[in-house]
């Protein structure tokens, strides 16, 4: 296991500057130009002096040098600061990446901001997801082409087909505008102090959440309901319910288990996409987190902002890759010895 | 001359079995889908969809871009009625005529972009699944392109090129070729690698062996051997990818970020209707449910296929 680990990890660090590279080449051989947002007033030569203090004239390789340098070193250091409060080396001196919009502001400060919104709807819709789908294709594929089951599979294939866009402005369409259950734009202002303050947090995280874990259900249901009928017919099935084990035990001790080994593996591959799935809910009910910030950020021409929002959804797309990888070498040990 | 007789006396042979039917390949697979009853009615709904949307501009023959307010000022956010089949928006525009136009570039954009990705994936999958020297790179390539979040980038590469290419070609056409382009692109992973399995698979059946023995040269062998019998996946996955690129499109459009105003696509409707929902609901529920509706009879019919096309369900 150990070997098979790091062999994993290795695999990744060439990956992580693969992406880099494609991400920072997109954007710097890109038309645009950060000092096009300064007044029309300042004059060419002193454009040219600003342009040259924040290093655009270096070339290409200096520019991608420096910037994996800040990215790679200095970002991770302040954050390791920031977290345990204490001082490595001269961190004043330290060149972070600062975003164009806002003045200078550290960009990892300004995601650092947005990241608990973004987790918290995130998260909970992920948590809701998995638990109803997987008792859903559980009980789908035990009692396949029963009543239940084709309204499952037929409900999960309408799930998985309308985009998110459209349940979640029908959902305000009922919930809000006719129902007025819920409310209809995301407050993150709101400071979670007492009871009341509690409920209205659970209120307005309804919606966004339902959207997202109802697209994300879908797909999951539909892979257990598959990945149970992969394992009905097994032999070792045959052979437990041959010994007299009630269905029940065989179910959950034998079919299920081995079912949910690609299940788990998809939960945890499934983890990036519902962060990009996130960038549209939360567009829609105006939830300032991550998306919020990269929809801003490109709308403002903010390159380090966009740079480092993308990466962190690529470095995620990684890291759950491998943590898929792994999970599945513990729970089926046939792939670490192939 | 061997084989001239043997053709005959088969020829013989068949004419004293009872009289039936004759089956091709094809036909087979379509009395599998014919008995695929969600997959006929996605046939059916795709079909009114794609017929109403290309004749339909030319039966319903109003601007999508005119403003009735010129005629009449309580024009705008008008519900279905009479005069408006499906309604008005807040300006007074026609909601049937730019749903209708909206539709034309919303399914261009997804049977172009399924076109480019299943060029790009079967050209990838082919070459890395025959040839044994190419099959490394391509499949670390594809692994990458796989670790790309795809609607950040989208989102970016979209914003970033948008206007340089407005002003090469226009901007309805350079916007199409973008995203067309960029859909396509950052698609074709998944097919390429279900086409890589495939070519595997058959590269070591005895049929290409004896094909190798013979002599056959590796491109003819390539052509008349291994593409036709990785047509089955194919065909799935362009199916599902027009699907997928519709949705891509539309969620660009929806934030803001496809087709320029003045060129509805079903996603623009409604990005730009979404702030009228409490006044006009149906100016979203009619896109809307023109985009699921699609999505849904084509994933249908992906489904259907793909059990039609599968040789183990032969009969």
């Amino acid at each position: 296991m150990g070997q098979y680990l790091v062999r994993r990890l290795l695999t990744i660090i060439p990956t992580l500057i693969a992406i880099s590279f494609v991400i920072f080449a997109v954007l710097d051989l890109a038309p645009g130009d950060p000092t096009s947002q300064l007044p029309e007033t300042i004059r060419p030569e002193i454009r040219q002096q600003i342009r040259k203090a924040m290093g655009l004239d270096e070339p290409f390789p200096v520019k991608y040098g420096l910037w994996m340098r800040q990215f790679f070193v200095n970002e991770p250091l302040s954050l390791l600061e920031n977290a345990f409060d204490i001082q490595i080396g001269d961190g004043e001196k330290r060149l972070r990446v600062t975003s164009w919009g806002s003045r200078g502001v550290p960009v990892m400060d300004m995601i650092m901001e947005r990241m608990p919104q973004t987790l918290w709807v995130v998260g909970l819709a992920y948590i809701v997801a998995i638990a109803i789908a997987v008792p859903i294709g559980v009980v789908s594929a035990i009692r396949q082409y029963s009543i239940f089951d084709q309204v499952g599979t037929f409900i999960s294939l309408i799930g998985y087909s309308i985009p998110t866009f459209f349940t979640g402005l029908l959902m305000i369409l009922l919930f809000s505008v006719k129902l007025k259950w819920f409310p209809m734009i995301y407050d993150t202002n709101l400071q979670i102090v007492d009871w009341r303050s509690f409920v209205e947090q659970l209120r307005q995280s309804a919606m966004p959440v339902a959207v997202l874990g109802f697209f994300q259900a879908a797909i999951l249901a539909r892979f257990t309901r598959s990945s149970m009928l992969d394992n009905i017919p097994m032999d070792y099935v045959r052979t437990a319910t041959a010994k007299g084990f009630r269905e029940r035990y065989v179910v959950i001790r034998h079919i299920l288990r081995n079912s949910l080994i690609p299940v788990v593996t998809l939960i945890a591959l499934g983890i990036p996409a519902i962060f990009s799935g996130a960038i549209i809910t939360e567009q829609i009910f105006r939830v300032n987190g991550l998306g919020a910030l990269l929809i801003g950020a490109i709308q403002l021409n903010d390159i380090p902002l966009v740079q480092t929002v993308t990466f962190i959804f690529a470095f995620l797309i990684v890291v759950f890759n491998l943590i898929a990888d792994v999970i599945y070498g513990i729970l089926d040990p046939r792939i670490r010895y192939s | 001359m061997a084989v001239g007789t043997e053709t005959a006396s088969a020829e013989s042979l068949s004419s004293e079995l009872p009289q039936r039917q004759h089956r091709t390949l094809w036909g087979d697979v379509w009395l599998r889908f014919r008995r695929h009853n969600l997959a006929n009615v996605g046939v059916v709904v795709l079909v009114l969809l794609v017929i109403g949307v290309l004749a339909g501009p030319l039966i319903y023959t109003v601007d999508p871009e005119y403003s009735f307010i010129v005629d009449d000022i309580d024009s705008i956010n008008q519900p279905p009625s009479v005069n408006y089949p499906l309604g008005t928006d807040d300006l007074g525009r026609d909601t049937l005529a730019r749903n209708l136009f909206g539709g034309r570039i919303s399914l261009a954009v997804g049977v172009v972009a399924m076109f480019v990705s299943i060029t790009f994936g079967t050209l990838v999958g082919v070459l890395s699944g025959f040839f044994r020297r190419l099959d490394n790179p391509l499949m670390r390539f594809t692994d990458l392109m796989l670790a790309l979040p795809s609607l950040p980038l989208l989102l970016v590469i979209i914003m970033l090129f948008r206007d340089s290419l407005k002003a090469l070609l226009g901007p309805e056409l350079g916007i199409f070729l973008l995203v067309v382009l960029v859909i396509g692109i950052l698609g074709w992973m998944p097919t390429a690698r279900v086409v890589r399995g495939s070519v595997l698979s058959i590269k070591e059946k005895e049929f290409v062996e004896a094909a190798v023995s013979v002599g056959t040269r590796e491109p003819a062998i390539l052509r008349q051997h291994i593409l036709p019998n990785v047509l089955s996946p194919i065909i799935v996955s362009a199916t599902l990818g027009v699907a997928a690129a519709i949705l891509t499109e539309s969620a660009l459009s929806f934030l803001g970020l496809g087709f320029p105003s003045n060129v509805p696509t079903w996603g623009r409707l409604l990005f730009e209707n979404k702030d009228f929902i409490t006044q006009n609901p149906w100016l979203v529920i009619w896109p809307g449910m023109f985009i699921s509706l699609t999505i849904l009879s084509i994933n249908f019919i992906g489904d259907g296929l793909r059990d039609a096309l599968d040789p183990r369900q032969r009969r």
